[in-house]
């Protein structure tokens, strides 16, 4: 890739811009509530896109473009089951207990409804969690820069050795991140998360656009790729018939109600963004302000992957032409793994053998995560090209932003102030904030590096994350609307549905698949279609042993007096007082109207 | 918080759209660069819808900004009384 002046001038002025935001913050950070909740006082609206940005990291640009590219349009589900309805639900119920407890952090939350056992084990896993997640998102962004060769012009012109982009790519990320957050905390974490919202839109609109047209528009597309590609809802009732190999009951229980809620209602990461708005209607409207762009996102994200799939497939062809009676041969050399591939797809090749590696069936297996970044360098020439590349380098650090202002807030109230340090002033928590959020980064670049070193170290740790947060959602969910569950019964329900989640893993085994990573290490008894069919009833049954266990155990447990869980559980607490709104104007109407807006978009385009 | 972000968002896509603009319009007619994007000068057409989108957001921005020194602090929240009866 050929880089100019004119891309390396746009990344610059996105990264000057980034910088000064956070020095233009530093002067309002005056207490530890300024740097770890942004004040508690942003319009809604910022709250809001920062709330779908804290999740549009790497991982789900150039996984979405992927999944689009593997699945079809079936991946729409992540967001028309696995986020709307969750964010809805969040939004309208859950918001008054988060926002009206006064609790900092989700884990204080749990402090203030259970018990502190309860929130010691949810801060301690949630804040590895987001220490390794930020250190797989920097190791990610490092391998796709690598693979892009976005900087190896500049390392051409410096004389520097190549094998240095991966570090200095790791080491350029990690000290914007942590520049920006030192100094404007979650306030600067949030802007940067609603500019990098924008330039995702303004990145890959025009990608999606040049796409489709070159396609030949939506018909073009269609007749390009298989049926079910084209559909989300088709053949949904049998695993067999359609691309994800998952039924109606595993996507509507396994990703709507359980994974979706799991991570849009509980995941501090996103619920921060939240918090930190001006005042409880404000705080109500995030995740509904959110769900509106994020209706529209798969056009977004997902089209890019399907687009690449459906374009012809580059050969290498010779091109003969006669000037002035001279004959040329002009010979267009592509390379074999983009032959192997499929569109703009490229096979994987194993680097020993230089050969296409093959599946099962003798099929080149495909590199689907290339997908969204070759759409980038075939359609766009310099110029807008560097836009495309700030946008997806923006969405990889505002990711991990995220994680570390996630990570500092809960390492400090939760863990530091609880069981470290308890009473010191306040302007010694934010600056032991402000030494957290160095500590978190440092630890991710370790993550980072390792994952160099241990090939399975990332799928490993997103398997253990899985484990852990797959039965959360039934213990806030308990938690909020029955008043007589308990913090033992919670602490026990946590723990046996990481168990359940574990156990499930180990005894069943999506086809084709080897025993190990992906299932089946203690013995066999099942074979799911898919490894998300596996994931999505792993959910299932993690969050169900947690319910049950949960219920169970409180009952034979003390619960709190009432009068204790005033504002933390829907029963107890009064109804929020009507803003002197017309009823249009309430979290309730703008709730229904998203939801009507969904199931439209669903049926168009079943 | 009183910086309000629509004022250097704004100004970084005004900014991002005058060179997107500037070098379109530089390269106008270069087949070879456009090839790509099917021939559209992709970088002068988008250059100006950000460069309308960054003007708007900055001025938009202006107003808020003003409108937020005028007003007074907002009024601290009072839904302390809400817990502990």
């Amino acid at each position: 890739m050929k880089l100019t002046s004119v891309d390396w001038l746009i990344m610059l002025l996105y990264f000057v811009f980034v910088l000064g935001i956070g020095f233009a913050l530093k002067r309002y950070m005056k207490t530890s509530k300024d740097f770890f909740q942004a004040g508690r006082a942003l319009p809604a609206w910022v709250c809001g896109l920062a709330f779908i940005s804290a999740n549009l990291g790497a991982q789900e640009v150039i996984g979405m473009g992927a999944s689009g590219a593997k699945y079809g349009l079936e991946t729409a589900h992540f967001y028309g089951i696995g986020a709307i309805p969750a964010m809805i639900f969040v939004g309208i119920f859950m918001m008054p207990f988060y926002y009206g407890s006064k609790a900092r952090s989700v884990p204080e939350f749990l402090r203030l409804r259970f018990d502190e056992k309860t929130r010691a084990l949810n801060a301690c896993s949630f804040a590895v969690m987001t220490v390794f997640s930020s250190g797989i998102s920097m190791y990610a962004m490092a391998r796709l820069i690598q693979a892009l060769h976005v900087f190896d012009g500049l390392f051409n012109a410096l004389g520097w050795a190549p094998g240095g982009i991966f570090t200095f790519s790791i080491v350029l990320s990690a000290v914007i991140v942590l520049l920006y957050i030192f100094l404007g905390g979650l306030t600067s974490a949030i802007y940067n998360e609603v500019l990098q919202f924008f330039l995702i839109i303004a990145g890959f609109l025009p990608l999606v656009l040049l796409g489709l047209k070159n396609i030949g528009g939506w018909a073009g597309l269609k007749a390009s790729v298989p049926v079910a590609y084209m559909h989300e809802w088709k053949g949904v009732m049998h695993a067999n018939t359609n691309p994800m190999g998952i039924e109606i009951v595993g996507i509507g229980m396994g990703l709507g109600f359980v994974l979706g809620s799991g991570y849009w209602c509980t995941d501090f990461l996103v619920i921060q963004t939240a918090m930190a708005s001006k005042n409880m209607e404000s705080a109500r409207r995030v995740p509904l302000i959110a769900a509106i762009p994020k209706m529209f996102f798969p056009f977004l994200v997902i089209l890019p992957g399907l687009l690449a799939i459906g374009l012809p497939t580059p050969h290498t062809t010779t091109t003969v032409h006669t000037e002035n009676g001279v004959i040329y041969h002009e010979t267009n050399v592509v390379s074999k793994q983009v032959e192997e591939g499929r569109g703009l797809v490229p096979a994987k090749i194993n680097p020993v053998t230089g050969q296409a590696m093959l599946d099962a069936s003798g099929h080149p297996l495909l590199d689907y995560d290339m997908a969204t970044p070759n759409m980038l360098l075939h359609y766009f020439p310099t110029g807008i090209l560097g836009l495309g590349l700030t946008a997806l380098l923006a969405s990889f650090m505002s990711g991990m932003a995220g994680n570390v202002t996630a990570f500092n807030t809960v390492f400090t109230y939760d863990l530091y102030q609880s069981y470290i340090h308890k009473g010191g002033s306040d302007r010694h928590y934010m600056a032991v904030g402000r030494w957290a959020t160095v500590g978190g980064i440092l630890l991710s670049i370790a993550t980072a590096y390792a994952a160099i070193n241990f090939n399975n170290i990332m799928d490993t740790l997103q398997l253990v994350f899985s484990f852990v947060n797959a039965p959360l959602f039934a213990t806030f969910l308990l938690g909020m609307f029955w008043k007589r569950a308990t913090g033992h019964g919670a602490f026990a329900g946590l723990i046996s549905g990481t168990a359940a989640a574990m156990l499930h893993h180990g005894l069943t085994l999506p086809i084709e698949a080897h025993t190990g990573i992906h299932g089946g290490w203690l013995t066999v008894v099942h074979h799911y279609p898919s490894d998300m069919a596996q994931n999505f009833w792993g959910a299932i049954f993690a969050f169900s042993t947690n319910f049950i266990v949960t219920v169970v155990v409180s009952l034979f447990t003390k619960p709190h007096p009432e009068s204790e869980l005033v504002g933390l559980v829907h029963s107890l607490t009064p109804k929020p007082p009507r803003a002197h709104n017309r009823w249009w104007k309430s979290p309730e109407a703008l709730a229904v109207a998203i939801l009507v807006c969904a199931v439209a978009l669903n049926i168009f385009f079943a | 918080m009183n910086l309000d972000l629509r004022i250097p968002m704004g100004l970084m896509f005004t900014f991002t759209g005058l060179i997107l603009t500037v070098f379109g319009l530089r390269t106008n007619g270069d087949v070879a660069l456009y090839e790509k994007s099917l021939g559209i000068n992709a970088n002068l057409w988008w250059g100006l819808v950000l460069l309308v989108f960054g003007m708007t957001m900055f001025l938009l921005g202006r107003r808020g900004q003003a409108r937020l020194a005028k007003e007074p602090p907002p009024p601290v929240e009072e839904d302390e009384v809400r817990r502990g009866h």
